[in-house]
């Protein structure tokens, strides 16, 4: 299964919609960090309301993912941990998700537009086509 | 009120078992009455021990056990497997350790999110008990 990845201007955005093997979770990781180097993307909001299960492994995937991202140059947010894999996260005894968190896609967008403001090097962009 | 819960086993040999070995668990446990919390913990500690099955020793079996009793009702996960086992397991149990550049939180974490926890190790057998208890 292939994630698509949607394009708002500049800003990505993912819905993770099922579980994911950790193959498909590696290539989500590939496709996902090609795709922000190949538009110079801005922001990325990656939506993963639809997990309810999180292990250590995806755990891992999705904040190296963040990371790769931030290094590319772009801004990245994850949205919608279920509060049930935020206890068991927690509770395994790891802050395993160490990327910026906003409870829902629409204020993870906000997140990034304000941070992507605040950089001051370009106006947000989903004024671009305007 | 003591009909006997079913019991899977599951073959764990590719990465979609991990899959079907989680969801499995968070059906029966579901099935049983456990709350959302008890079936994510359970599932994600499911999740770590089959992932380590593939990591370490290639292939392994997963068996799902539930128990109704007139206290309660409880769900046994064992999973094992015939690989090269574990050299040092009060290291493995230690957080932050890992051989395969994981996070290291596999064992330590899977053991913090279930009542009951037992490993045992040698070449050739690698066998964890999981449990999960409800009273009634």
């Amino acid at each position: 299964m292939k994630i698509p990845i949607l394009r708002l201007g500049r800003i990505l955005l993912v819905s993770i919609q099922e579980d994911l093997t950790d193959t498909e979770a590696m290539q989500f990781q590939s496709d996902l960090v090609n795709e922000v180097a190949e538009i110079e993307a801005l922001g990325v909001a990656v939506d993963i309301t639809a997990l309810d299960v999180v292990d250590s492994y995806m755990a891992r995937v999705i904040n190296d993912t963040a990371s790769m991202v931030r290094l590319l140059g772009a801004e990245v947010v994850i949205c919608g941990v279920q509060p049930f894999v935020a206890m068991t996260l927690i509770e395994m005894g790891r802050d395993l998700i160490g990327a910026d968190c906003t409870f829902n896609l629409d204020q993870g967008l906000e997140q990034l537009k304000t941070r992507i403001a605040s950089r001051g090097d370009i106006r947000f962009a989903g004024d671009e086509d305007e | 009120m003591n009909e006997p819960a079913p019991a899977e086993r599951i073959a764990i040999r590719t990465h979609n078992d991990i899959v079907t070995a989680r969801h499995a668990a968070r059906e029966h446990s579901a099935r049983l009455g456990f709350g959302r919390a008890y079936q994510t913990r359970l599932a994600t500690a499911v999740s770590e021990l089959t992932r380590n099955v593939i990591q370490y020793a290639g292939e392994g079996s997963c068996l799902i056990e539930g128990q109704n009793d007139a206290d309660g009702c409880s769900i046994q996960v064992t999973v094992e497997d015939h690989g090269p086992g574990i050299p040092d397991l009060a290291l493995a149990l230690a957080d932050g350790f890992s051989t395969s550049g994981g996070l290291g939180a596999g064992l330590p974490g899977t053991r913090r999110l279930v009542d009951h926890f037992q490993i045992s190790s040698e070449p050739g057998l690698t066998r964890v008990v999981i449990r999960i208890r409800k009273a009634r």
